[in-house]
């Protein structure tokens, strides 16, 4: 009998019950809300007089609505300030721990997962948020739901679940100097399409995923939604170990030892055998830009804007001439002489430490162009006053980016960061949709390298092309 | 969740492929504490165009919506569902679905039928050519067909869902069915979690 997949056993370990001609009930170890998702949730629960199961697998953040001003400053808009007040409130009547706007542990739900130590190796991880594949890194299930879900894990503290295909990506050798965690994620996605990982659960392996950090691990498994895959996964190995090592929500000593020695038993099986594989030479790759609306619109830094002739069947046809006129792009334009409007580096695929320092080496002496607005959002209060620590606060600021407090921010931009009609953007974030970033706001998605030095050229450019 | 047998009505070609739900309601109406009144936020940033198909007056009071390859990629947001049941559809024909997006559609009573890209296109041309046609979707029967053009075709629905339909059946009730077997399964997994040690320092 061939061996089981780490997705097999982290499924087969939370089965509660398998109902005959239903879907397995699997349990759910942690639960993260947000104010977005969640209030029509505890609506429901007050409906039919019901209470959280567990307050202690449930964790509250604010993050998608919060102004990225200091919090002394108020939310001017009342939608937004009423839906923060709301969590408040749910989080106070339930039971349920909550690190609200200003509170030194608020930040992106899926920076704080990981950070804080709730999110660990084995547990079933949900939320009501698509990129809640990101907990994946760390040898974990996770994945996004809806309201509906959200109301059914805060009563039952489960999930009714088919179990999913799995696929493996294995991505062979290592990534060249230059190339980051987010190149390799957009390569993976330009390969396997917006669809190509529907009904399965990827499981990043192979030489480059192992030397990976866990936030580029966190990178990758971020945007495993953004293939149509629901969950992204990366075996657990002594860089999980070494990463969970100290964090608030991880037991110390002994305890800590005992914990490590089962999660790495979160790893799949030598012999076990994937549905789909694919193979990925990471030798091969370069930094990337998405051109178009969706996230599989992806080229080299180095390659031009495609043409409708490039396309395979009418209906692809018919997308890239979509995307190129909402876009304003023509065809053949090489990506670098294409200038930017404003630069976002931020949110839940790459607003960590890392993430602030690779950017930070790029903007350290130099400029941002004439003309372009360069936001820098960390994804967390810890991550702020990491950064700031090394001072990166203050080399962001003498190049002229605006340093902010953490949240979602533009990437989605349900705050007051938005872009405006046809303003064009290099962004760290994940989604290049039509009004993403603010209605008619046109997005290239770049690493946080690539984003700083187009800020400091005013057009996309690689970091070795900016001068001091 | 109410029961759905059959859905009738007109229906309407989206004419796209990838609509993400972004495009089927923006970010701003997300901002929402309510479930209801999202309808007026479907689609808003292409509604603002005439020409848009919504905004025909030929395909207006459509309860089925026909979209393409990848309908409901994206975002997790359950308020796409919602706005589309507001505003007035009652099920989504396309050739594939973002996954949770559909499990979202099934929670909510929203019929989501994946016909083959052939087929779709076949109903796309009748409705397109005659816009007040009926088109039929038998939940019980698994089979979309449009009466006046003598056209039907079979599709595949999981056994629960179907049976979630036509029963009306609410999640929360069934999963609870199996209190004992959650009580028992938290038995054997008792300590003290990670959220109980953060809320302790």
């Amino acid at each position: 009998m061939a061996g089981r997949t780490l997705y097999d056993k982290l499924f087969d370990e939370h089965v509660v019950a398998t109902p005959p001609g239903e879907p397995t009930l699997l349990y759910v170890d942690l639960h993260l809300v947000h104010e977005v998702t969640s209030p029509q949730a505890f609506d429901g629960l007050r409906l039919n007089g019901r209470r959280v199961r567990r307050p202690d697998r449930t964790l509250a953040t604010a993050d998608h609505n919060v102004p990225t001003d200091p919090p002394s400053v108020p939310v001017a808009d009342p939608v937004s300030r009423r839906q923060l007040e709301v969590l408040e409130e749910n989080c106070a009547e339930f039971g349920v721990t909550l690190f609200p706007r200003g509170d030194a542990n608020q930040g992106i739900v899926h920076v704080i997962g990981p950070e804080l130590g709730a999110s660990q190796p084995g547990m079933t991880i949900v939320c009501g948020d698509s990129h809640t594949s990101t907990h994946g890194a760390l040898g974990a299930l996770a994945f996004g739901i809806g309201t509906s879900e959200v109301e059914h894990v805060l009563a039952t503290q489960t999930l009714p679940q088919q179990r999913a295909r799995t696929m493996a990506v294995t991505v062979e050798g290592r990534l060249a100097p230059g190339v980051s965690a987010k190149d390799l994620v957009l390569a993976i996605i330009g390969r396997l399409g917006t669809g190509g990982g529907a009904g399965h659960v990827i499981e990043y392996r192979g030489e480059a995923i192992r030397a990976l950090s866990m936030e580029g691990r966190m990178t990758v498994c971020n945007m495993s939604i953004e293939a149509g895959a629901r969950a992204g996964l990366i075996a657990v190995d002594e860089t999980t170990i070494e990463y969970l090592r100290g964090r608030p929500g991880v037991p110390a000593g002994a305890a800590f030892d005992e914990a490590a020695t089962r999660w790495r038993t979160y790893v799949s099986d030598e012999d076990a055998d994937f549905d789909v594989e694919v193979v990925i030479d990471a030798a091969a790759l370069s930094p990337r830009v998405t051109w178009g609306t969706n996230p599989a619109q992806v080229v080299p830094l180095d390659g031009v804007v495609p043409s409708p002739e490039d396309a395979h069947s009418p209906e692809e046809r018919d997308a890239i001439e979509r995307a190129l006129a909402y876009m304003d792009l023509t065809p053949g334009t090489p990506l670098r002489e294409v200038g930017v409007d404003v630069v976002f580096i931020g949110s839940c695929t790459n607003s960590r430490l890392e993430d602030l320092r690779a950017a930070a080496a790029v903007a350290r002496g130099r400029s941002v162009a004439a003309g372009v607005r360069a936001l820098v959002v960390p994804g967390s209060h810890r991550v702020k006053a990491a950064a700031e620590a090394e001072g990166l606060d203050r080399v962001f600021a003498a190049a002229g980016f605006e340093w902010r407090e953490p949240g979602c921010s533009m990437c989605l931009g349900m705050n007051p960061d938005q872009l405006r009609p046809g303003q064009r953007c290099a962004s760290t974030s994940n989604r290049n949709f039509e009004g993403r970033q603010g209605r008619g706001g046109r997005t290239h998605l770049v690493s946080p390298a690539v984003a700083a030095a187009t800020a400091i050229a005013g057009r996309f450019a690689a970091p070795a092309e900016v001068a001091p | 969740m109410r029961p759905v047998r059959v859905v009738e009505g007109r229906a309407v070609p989206l004419g796209r492929s990838d609509v993400d739900t972004d495009q089927i309601i923006p970010s701003e109406w997300l901002k929402r504490v309510e479930r209801t009144g999202f309808g007026r936020g479907l689609f808003s940033e292409w509604r603002d165009d005439p020409d848009f198909v919504l905004n025909r007056p030929e395909h207006a009071g459509a309860t089925i919506l026909l979209g393409a390859e990848r309908f409901g990629t994206g975002s997790s947001r359950e308020h796409a569902v919602w706005a589309l049941l507001d505003y007035g559809f009652e099920a989504v024909v396309a050739s594939s679905f973002g996954d949770i997006f559909a499990n979202n559609a099934g929670k909510q009573g929203l019929v989501i039928v994946r016909l083959e890209p052939a087929a779709l296109a076949e109903l796309v041309a009748l409705v397109a050519d005659e816009p007040a046609r009926h088109v039929v979707i038998d939940v019980e029967r698994l089979v979309v067909e449009v009466p006046g053009a003598g056209w039907h075709h079979a599709f595949d629905l999981d056994p629960m869902t179907r049976e979630r339909l036509l029963q009306g059946w609410d999640d929360i009730g069934l999963s609870l069915r199996h209190e004992a077997e959650i009580t028992a399964y938290e038995a054997r997994h008792t300590g003290e979690t990670p959220v109980a040690r953060l809320a302790a320092r």
